[in-house]
């Protein structure tokens, strides 16, 4: 059994040698296996991520009735049809418009969170896990709760508008007042996941830049706007991206905010029907057109790539430089 | 010697890719059923179908079968959706499958997913049912049945007698249905109603109430309300529609709905809290009330004629889709739910009504009252009703149709449109709708 401990090519002898089987794999191995580590990801996303990205184009290049046995190739009828299709830019706008209500916000609350789990506090890991509860309550049981306190006419917010004297808002009936309705519940569920992370990331930042930046007189907002603010830049772009994939696809929410009859309109008027809300109604009940359903989907990917881009041009903007050192 | 370790390193990255691969690649096959060894059949419905003790009659008698129900008490708007992507899929469907008549058009389409009952035998259980019943299942050729009718909705109005009392209307059966032959007494009866300032509303929502005026106002006109028998869209053009649409409007201009949107957890608190005085109830929702209003309102309910013509609003089939590995079975199975004992012991426990005429006539029946509804002769009041009532045709998307124009409705009754804008909205959203 000879084991070549040294770096040195192989000499003859050895080449001689490599015939045998297990030199022969062994070479193989060094070759192949780090492929093979990093395979079951790429397995995975090739079959759970790749295919039915590829699939749904497919798809959606046809007339293609769910039950059906026939689906005739139309090329892009769909995605024409789509253009014209108002109610489908209605769904866009109302899924930007929640979007947008829904991230400021709680971007803005997630830092200030942040910045305050990282002082010196009593029972400061009881604070930090406290802020995560709402992350891990599940989604549906958030929205029916707030869709009942948000009730037209049994719901706990109209009742205390109600007792200062203000008129009741119809909060599934008013656009904007559902799309508030539903920021809020984005909001109380993710709001202290993204000052997680935040957090995690303001540890990181040398504590002697605040110590000078004291010495040089800033006062704490300063510190926070110009020390905090700028070192957390990429993972403040991080955090957007990730909220933006998902502000994007919001489902749940405004799909359980609206209960009775087709839920999946989003209300009367389509007042807070997202994207894949109509992209539901459209590939299942009760359309059943799969091929309109995937031409949704497809666009609803677009509008992602492009939000995601615009906004890590924004945040580049926003602070300067600091994204370029790293 | 660090070469045994590195391979065996490699082995495993290897094996574990593959268990991976196979893992995700096969879902899990299904060989738990041999031939001959007990088989399980899963039944699949919504709502309130009341099988329960059916299926101990059956097991008793069939010791090789066990059943399953899954659905019970869900809603239509989330079974159908569910059932079509199993379908869709080849896979997931139970052994036998309710399919509400609204879609059931939509699955006649495409046949070819349904074990044709006609080549089990089915035939000769034609004079099980109600003739239009039993050809609402018949694909157009009439060569294929996909379905078994199980109930019929036909129509009365429910109203809370407490609440009548309160604003000094009558409270017993016979005179409240002497209050409304029709709509427009109805409405004139809401007015009174609604004088007596008793907090609460005369109606749940207009959805409801639209529903079951259409499906009047069709059955004893043309026969078809969304569509024609040729398919066409005939929304803007059959008079049927847009009657009904003006009634319902002069409902929602007397003020007289709670808008409570039907099916809501808004519209279930309003039962509870007896925020509205009448709903209009098919046989079907009987069970719905009860289950809503809960026992602390037994014996405040009581059912009265429904203004207008009688009607049908509602009712199901049974199904066995060509996926299920057990379709003798199951077919046999569906035979028994939908037989006229099937029919009479559903009655008893849920109040779905019979869709069978030997079930209609039978005295168990005929002469069942509801004690929820203070001791209503509930079989007697539907029961009349069934045997007379005029079928409504539905088209290939009447579902879609049918929430356009509901929704239309919603909007002018919530004050978002008045009635021309939502009729316009109801006509274009069909027609948009239709073509989808």
């Amino acid at each position: 059994m000879t084991v070549h401990l040294d770096a040195r090519p192989p000499t003859v002898e050895a080449r001689a040698q490599a015939r045998a089987p297990r030199v022969r794999f062994s070479r193989f191995d060094m070759k192949y296996s780090p492929y093979l580590y990093v395979a079951p990801f790429f397995v995975l996303f090739g079959i759970f991520g790749l295919y039915p990205l590829v699939y749904t184009f497919w798809v959606s290049l046809h007339d293609w009735d769910l039950l059906a046995v026939d689906h005739e190739f139309v090329g892009l009828a769909n995605y024409t049809a789509l253009m014209g299709d108002t109610d489908f830019w209605h769904s866009v706008v109302n899924t930007l418009g929640i979007f947008v209500l829904s991230t400021v916000p709680q971007m803005l609350l997630a830092l200030w969170l942040a910045n305050l789990l990282n002082r010196q506090l009593r029972a400061r890991t009881t604070f930090r896990m406290a802020v995560l509860i709402p992350n891990i309550t599940s989604t549906a049981a958030v929205a029916i709760v707030f869709s009942a306190l948000f009730g037209q006419q049994f719901g706990m917010f109209n009742w205390m508008l109600d007792l200062v004297g203000l008129d009741p808002i119809g909060w599934k009936t008013n656009r904007y007042a559902s799309w508030a309705a539903i920021a809020t519940m984005v909001d109380w569920r993710w709001t202290g996941y993204n000052a997680l992370i935040f957090l995690a990331a303001m540890q990181a930042i040398p504590r002697d830049l605040y110590e000078s930046a004291a010495i040089d007189g800033a006062r704490s907002a300063r510190q926070f706007w110009s020390i905090t603010v700028p070192l957390l830049k990429p993972t403040i772009i991080f955090a957007v991206i990730i909220s933006t994939i998902g502000g994007l696809q919001l489902f749940t929410e405004p799909r359980m905010f609206h209960a009775g009859t087709n839920p999946i309109r989003g209300g009367p008027l389509r007042e807070s029907q997202t994207m894949t809300m109509y992209m539901f109604e459209n590939a299942f009940a009760p359309h059943f057109n799969f091929g309109y359903g995937s031409a949704v989907a497809w666009l609803l990917f677009a509008l992602i790539a492009i939000v995601a881009l615009i906004n890590v041009l924004l945040i580049r903007k926003l602070g300067g430089s600091v994204t370029g050192e790293d | 010697m660090g070469v045994i370790p590195r391979r065996r390193f490699a082995a495993v990255a290897v094996a574990l890719a593959g268990v991976l691969v196979a893992s995700s690649a096969c879902g899990g096959s299904d060989d738990s059923q041999q031939a001959d060894g007990p088989i399980t059949l899963t039944v699949d419905v919504f709502g309130q179908f009341g099988y329960e003790k059916l299926y101990q009659e059956y097991m008793a008698a069939n010791p090789n079968v066990k059943i399953v129900e899954r659905g019970t008490g869900s809603n239509l708007d989330e079974y159908s959706p569910k059932l079509t992507q199993w379908l869709a899929a080849g896979k997931g469907a139970g052994d036998v499958v309710a399919i509400e008549e609204g879609v059931l058009v939509e699955y006649k389409a495409n046949p070819q997913n349904f074990v044709n009952l006609l080549d089990h035998g089915a035939a000769d259980l034609k004079g099980n049912f109600l003739e239009w019943k039993w050809n609402q299942a018949l694909t157009a050729d009439g060569k294929q049945l996909i379905g078994l009718g199980t109930d019929v909705g036909g129509m009365a109005m429910c109203y809370r007698t407490d609440l009548f009392a309160k604003a000094g209307l009558p409270t017993d059966r016979e005179a409240v249905s002497k209050l409304w032959p029709t709509w427009a007494e109805y409405i004139a009866t809401g007015e009174k109603f609604k004088a007596a300032n008793t907090g609460a509303s005369f109606l749940d929502a207009a959805t409801n109430t639209f529903n079951t005026i259409v499906l009047q106002t069709a059955g004893s006109g043309p026969g078809y309300h969304y569509y024609d028998t040729q398919n066409n869209l005939v929304v803007d053009s059959n008079p049927a529609v847009k009657e009904a649409y003006d009634i319902t409007m002069d409902i929602v201009d007397s003020g007289l709905s709670g808008k409570f949107g039907a099916w809501s957890e808004e519209w279930v608190s309003a039962f509870k809290q007896a925020k509205f005085a009448t709903i209009a109830c098919p046989a079907w929702m009987t069970g719905v009330i009860e289950g809503n209003a809960g026992p602390d309102a037994k014996g405040k309910w009581d059912i009265a004629r429904v203004p207008g013509n009688g009607g049908n609003w509602g009712g199901s089939f049974l199904a066995v889709p060509k996926q299920s590995k057990h379709q003798e079975e199951a077919v046999k199975l569906a035979k028994f739910l939908t037989s006229p004992q099937g029919h009479i012991g559903a009655f008893q426990a849920k109040g779905p009504l019979p869709s069978s005429p030997q079930a209609l006539a039978d005295p168990a029946i005929t002469s069942s009252k509801n004690a929820y509804f203070s001791d209503a002769p509930v079989g007697q009041i539907f029961a009349e009703g069934a045997k007379t009532l005029k079928p409504v045709y539905m088209g290939p998307k009447n579902q879609a149709v049918r929430t356009e124009v509901e929704n239309a409705v919603r909007t002018v009754e919530l004050g978002q449109r008045n009635a021309e804008q939502g009729w316009q909205d109801a006509v274009a959203n069909a027609k948009k709708a239709a073509a989808k």
